[in-house]
C-alpha cells in the first residue's frame, strides 16, 4: 500500500509536466530555480566543513530550525499546501491508517520542495565531515530532522483543513501574505542588520534552541564531533519522541478528518441591505460601478492589489533612506496612478464567465466600459493625488506640484481609457474567481505577456506630452512647463479616456460572444 | 407592469395530470414573473401553430469546435405561450445551440429569432425580451443574493424602485429571503440555480431560456420553480427548458425536442413526439444506444 501511495504521487507529479508545453516550461524555470538555490545551500553547508565547529554548529542548528518552522507555516499562509495527496481522496478507500500515515510522508518526499528538504538536509553530512561519530550522527540527524519538517507540515494542514477550507480565511491570508512579500526586501536588511548587531548572541541562541523540537536533531553531528555524547543521546531522543508525537497527532486529526469533512458553509443573513447599489445611480453604468467597487473590496484579487498599494511609499521611502537621495520618492505620484489604471486591463478577465450576465443582460458595451472605469477612478483618485502632494513635505521640493501633478493624472485618466480598450479585447491570464492571487493563472500567460508589453508601450507614447513637459522643466529649471502641464495632463487625460471607453465599448459591442467565448476555455 | 394575473390556475395544469406533485404557484410571485404580454396569446394546448410568430425562432443554426461539429443545422420553432423541454444526451449539442439563440456564442450558421427581432442582428433589442440561465458559468458571487439580482435588474436598465419592490418578491418565491444578505459564494450549488433562476426573471422577461434549471435543486424548491414557471406561460409567456429528466418533461411539457449528435431527431408536442409510448422509452428508442447490461456478472457475486 505504502509502495501504490507512492508510485501515485510519483505518477502525479509526471503527469503535471505532461499538460502543456508551457507548462512544462514553466516547471523546468521553477526546477533551475530549485536547483541553483539547493546547489549554493549544499555548497555552503560542505564549505561549513572547514569552519570553527561552534560556528558551523550554530549555522546548521538554526537554518535547520528555520526550515522546520517554515515547513508549518508556508503552507498555511500561502495557501500553497501540496494536497495532490489529500487524505479526504483516500476516505472511501478502506487503507490501514497506519500504511496511509507512512505512505503519506515518505510522498511528501517527492516533490520540489520536500527533495529539496532532504538533500539540503544531507549536506549537513558534509559539514560535519570530520569524524566518524559525527558523520553518523549528522546523517541521522538529517533524516530525523527532514522527516520532522514533513510530518509538522502535514499535520499543520489537517488540523487546520477545516479552517483552510472555509472561504474567509482563504481571503484573508492570501491577502496578509502579500503584505511581507512586497517588504521582502527591507525585512531581509532588517534580519541581517539584527544577525550583524547580535553575532555573539547566536551561538547561545543555537545552544538553548538544540535543546527544542525544532533543532534537536540539527544538532548531533556537531555534539558529536565536539564529544558530547550524552548530549546527543538526550538530543536524539527529543527528536525521536516529536516525531512519534507528530505522527500520534497527525494520526488522530487524520482519523477525525477522515469522518468529518470540513464544513464550508456560512451563516444566512437575511437581506435589506443594498450596499452600494442603493447610493450610486441607478443607471447600468451605476450599477457596474457599484458591482465592481464591492469586488475592490471583496474579492482577494482585486483586494490583494489594493493593500499593495499604501505599501508603495513604505518601499520608495526605504529605498530613499538606503541610498540618501529621496529623489525617486518624487514619482511615487505618476507609478501609483500608472498601476492603479493597469489593474483594470483585466477586469473583464477577473469576471471569468459571470461575464455572461453582462452579455445576456444585453447592456451597452459603453455602459459597462464606464462603470468599470469610474469604479476604478473612484479609488484611484484619491490616493493618487495624495501620493503626488505627500512625498514633496519629504522633499521640499514645491516648485514640481504642478508638473507632477499634471503627470500623475494625465497618468491615471490616459491608463484608464487604454485599459478600458485592452480589456475589452484581450482575455488576460488571471487567477480564476475564488482562488488565491498567487495561484498560477491558467491560460495563455505568452499572449497576456504580449498584449501587456504592447500595451505599456501605447501608454508611454500617449503620454508623450506630459512626459516631455516634465523632461523639460528638468533642464530648464523654470516652472512654467510645470503649469502647462498641470493644464495638458488632465485635459489630454480626459479625452483619451473618453476615447478608450467609447472604443471599448465599441469592440465590446461587437465581440462580446467572442470574448465570452475566450473566457470560457480557462475555467 | 406588475398587473396581477386574472385567470388563477385554469390553464396551468401539466399536460399529464398523473400525480398532483405540484405546490400550488405563490401568488405572490406569479404577478412578478408574469409577462408585459398581450392577454390573448394562446394557450398550450391551442397553441400548434396558431400563434402568429413563434417565441423563439431557430432556423438552420451550426456551429463547429475545430474537429467536432457540435450544432449540425438546427431548426426549431417554440410557439408562444409553449412550456417547451430540449432533450438530449450528454454533449448532444443542447447548452452549444441554447448559447447561440441567447446571444452567448457566435453560430457559424443560422439564424435565432426572437418574437421576430433577430438575434444576431440586434442583440440589444432582443436580449431585452429574454431570460437566460445558462448553465455551467459563474455568478458575480462576491455579491449577496439580493445584490445580485437587483444588480441584474439595474444592468438591463429597470428603474431603481422597480426592481426594489420586485427583489424581495422574487427571492421569496424561491425560498431564499433568509439568505437574501449571505454572499452568493456561501450558497449551496440549488441556492446557486436558484439566484441565477431570479437574476434571469427579474426583468419580466416573454421568453424564458433556462439551461438544466432543476439541476442539484431539491424537490421543494423544484416543485415551488414549477409552479413558477407553469404560472407564467398560463399568462401568456414561452418557456424553454433543457433537462436529462424524461419524467420531468413530460409531466411539465407542452412541446418537446429531442436533440442529438448535433441534430433535432424529434420535435413537436410531448404527445406528437412520445407517440403512445413513455417520452423515456421513445428517447432511447430514438437517441440508439441504450445498452443491454450483459457482463458486469461478477457485480452480483459479492
Amino acid at each position: 500500500m505504502v509502495a501504490h501511495l507512492l508510485g501515485l504521487k510519483w505518477r502525479l507529479l509526471l503527469n503535471g509536466f505532461k499538460r502543456s508545453p508551457w507548462q512544462l516550461v514553466g516547471m523546468a524555470l521553477g526546477l533551475l530555480y530549485a536547483l541553483g538555490l539547493l546547489v549554493l545551500l549544499v555548497g555552503g553547508l560542505i564549505a561549513l566543513r572547514w569552519a570553527d565547529p561552534e560556528i558551523a554548529h550554530t549555522v546548521v542548528v538554526l537554518g535547520g530550525a528555520a526550515a522546520v518552522l517554515g515547513w508549518a507555516i508556508i503552507p498555511l499562509v500561502a495557501s500553497a499546501a501540496d494536497m495532490t495527496l489529500d487524505p479526504a481522496r483516500f476516505t472511501t478507500f478502506a487503507i490501514p491508517p497506519g500504511q496511509l500515515l507512512t505512505g503519506l510522508a515518505i510522498a511528501g518526499f517527492i516533490g520540489i520542495p520536500g527533495l529539496a528538504t532532504l538533500l539540503a538536509a544531507l549536506g549537513t553530512v558534509g559539514t560535519w565531515w570530520r569524524s566518524f561519530p559525527a558523520v553518523a550522527g549528522a546523517l541521522l540527524g538529517a533524516v530525523l530532522g527532514a522527516v520532522t519538517c514533513i510530518v509538522l507540515s502535514k499535520v499543520v494542514t489537517t488540523a487546520t483543513a477545516g479552517l483552510a477550507a472555509s472561504r474567509r480565511f482563504k481571503d484573508l491570508s492570501s491577502i496578509i501574505v502579500f503584505i511581507p512579500l512586497v517588504l521582502l526586501g527591507p525585512i531581509m536588511l532588517g534580519i541581517f542588520d539584527g544577525v550583524r548587531g547580535s553575532a555573539d548572541y547566536l551561538p547561545g541562541l543555537a545552544r538553548a534552541v538544540s535543546w527544542t523540537p525544532l533543532g534537536a536533531a540539527w544538532s548531533l553531528g556537531g555534539d558529536l564531533e565536539s564529544g558530547n555524547v550524552a548530549a546527543a543521546g538526550l538530543k536524539f531522543l527529543i527528536s525521536a519522541a516529536t516525531i512519534a508525537g507528530l505522527l500520534l497527532c497527525w494520526h488522530v486529526l487524520l482519523q477525525r478528518a477522515l469522518v468529518t469533512p470540513p464544513y464550508s458553509g456560512g451563516s444566512s443573513k437575511r437581506g435589506g441591505k443594498l450596499g452600494l447599489f442603493g447610493l450610486l445611480p441607478g443607471t447600468p453604468a451605476g450599477a457596474v460601478a457599484a458591482r465592481a467597487l464591492i469586488y475592490w473590496m471583496k474579492d482577494p484579487r482585486y483586494a490583494a492589489s489594493l493593500v499593495i498599494v499604501p505599501l508603495f511609499p513604505v518601499l520608495f521611502f526605504f529605498s530613499g533612506s538606503q541610498s540618501g537621495s529621496y529623489g525617486l520618492l518624487m514619482i511615487l505620484g505618476p507609478v501609483t496612478a500608472f498601476v492603479m489604471a493597469w489593474s483594470i486591463c483585466a477586469d473583464v478577465s477577473y469576471d471569468n464567465t459571470a461575464f455572461a450576465l453582462h452579455l445576456s443582460a444585453g447592456i451597452r458595451g459603453l455602459d459597462d466600459r464606464l462603470g468599470r472605469a469610474l469604479a476604478c477612478l473612484a479609488i484611484s483618485l484619491p490616493v493618487v493625488v495624495v501620493f503626488t502632494i505627500g512625498p514633496l513635505f519629504v522633499t521640499g521640493e514645491w516648485q514640481w506640484l504642478p508638473n507632477l501633478l499634471g503627470l500623475s493624472l494625465g497618468t491615471l485618466f490616459t491608463g484608464l481609457g487604454l485599459s478600458s480598450v485592452i480589456s475589452a479585447r484581450y482575455n488576460i491570464a488571471v487567477p480564476l474567481p475564488g482562488d488565491s492571487p498567487f495561484k498560477k493563472p491558467p491560460g495563455n500567460v505568452a499572449q497576456t505577456l504580449a498584449v501587456q508589453a504592447v500595451g505599456m508601450g501605447l501608454l508611454a507614447l500617449l503620454l508623450v506630452p506630459e512626459l516631455a513637459l516634465v523632461a523639460v522643466q528638468a533642464f530648464s529649471g523654470g516652472p512654467e512647463a510645470g503649469w502647462i502641464n498641470l493644464a495638458v495632463g488632465p485635459v489630454l487625460g480626459l479625452i483619451l479616456f473618453a476615447a478608450g471607453v467609447r472604443l471599448g465599448g465599441k469592440w465590446l459591442d461587437a465581440r462580446g460572444p467572442e470574448m465570452f467565448a475566450q473566457l470560457s476555455v480557462n475555467r | 407592469m406588475t398587473e396581477p394575473r386574472h385567470e388563477p390556475t385554469s390553464t396551468s395544469e401539466p399536460p399529464q395530470a398523473s400525480a398532483p406533485p405540484q405546490v400550488a404557484p405563490p401568488q405572490a410571485a406569479t404577478p412578478l414573473a408574469a409577462p408585459p404580454q398581450e392577454a390573448s396569446l394562446p394557450t398550450p394546448h391551442e397553441s400548434l401553430g396558431g400563434a402568429p410568430l413563434a417565441a423563439l425562432s431557430i432556423r438552420g443554426l451550426a456551429k463547429r469546435f475545430g474537429e467536432k461539429i457540435a450544432v449540425d443545422g438546427v431548426s426549431l420553432e417554440v410557439p408562444s405561450g409553449s412550456f417547451y423541454g430540449m432533450v438530449g444526451p450528454n454533449g448532444a449539442g443542447k447548452t452549444t445551440t441554447l448559447s447561440m439563440a441567447t446571444g452567448l456564442l457566435r453560430p457559424d450558421f443560422g439564424t435565432a429569432l426572437i418574437h421576430g427581432v433577430d438575434v444576431w442582428a440586434q442583440p440589444l433589442e432582443a436580449k431585452k425580451l429574454m431570460g437566460v440561465l445558462p448553465d455551467g458559468v459563474r455568478l458575480f458571487d462576491r455579491l449577496t443574493g439580493e445584490q445580485l439580482v437587483t444588480y441584474s435588474g439595474l444592468l438591463r436598465g429597470m428603474d431603481r424602485e422597480v426592481v426594489g419592490a420586485r427583489v424581495p418578491e422574487l427571492l421569496a418565491a424561491l425560498d431564499l429571503q433568509a439568505d437574501a444578505g449571505t454572499l452568493v459564494v456561501d450558497y449551496s450549488a440549488g441556492m446557486t440555480k436558484k439566484i441565477a433562476l431570479a437574476s434571469a426573471l427579474i426583468h419580466a422577461p416573454r421568453l424564458l431560456v433556462l439551461d438544466e434549471p432543476f439541476e442539484s435543486v431539491d424537490p421543494v424548491s423544484a416543485a415551488n420553480i414549477r409552479g413558477i414557471l407553469e404560472g407564467y406561460v398560463a399568462s401568456g409567456g414561452t418557456v424553454i427548458v433543457s433537462s436529462h429528466v424524461m419524467d420531468l418533461v413530460q409531466r411539465m411539457c407542452s412541446h418537446v425536442a429531442v436533440v442529438a449528435g448535433g441534430r433535432v431527431l424529434a420535435a413537436g408536442s410531448v404527445d406528437e413526439v412520445r407517440d403512445g409510448s413513455t417520452l423515456e422509452e421513445r428517447f432511447v428508442q430514438l437517441v440508439g444506444g441504450g445498452h443491454r447490461t450483459e457482463g458486469l456478472e461478477w457485480l452480483r457475486t459479492f
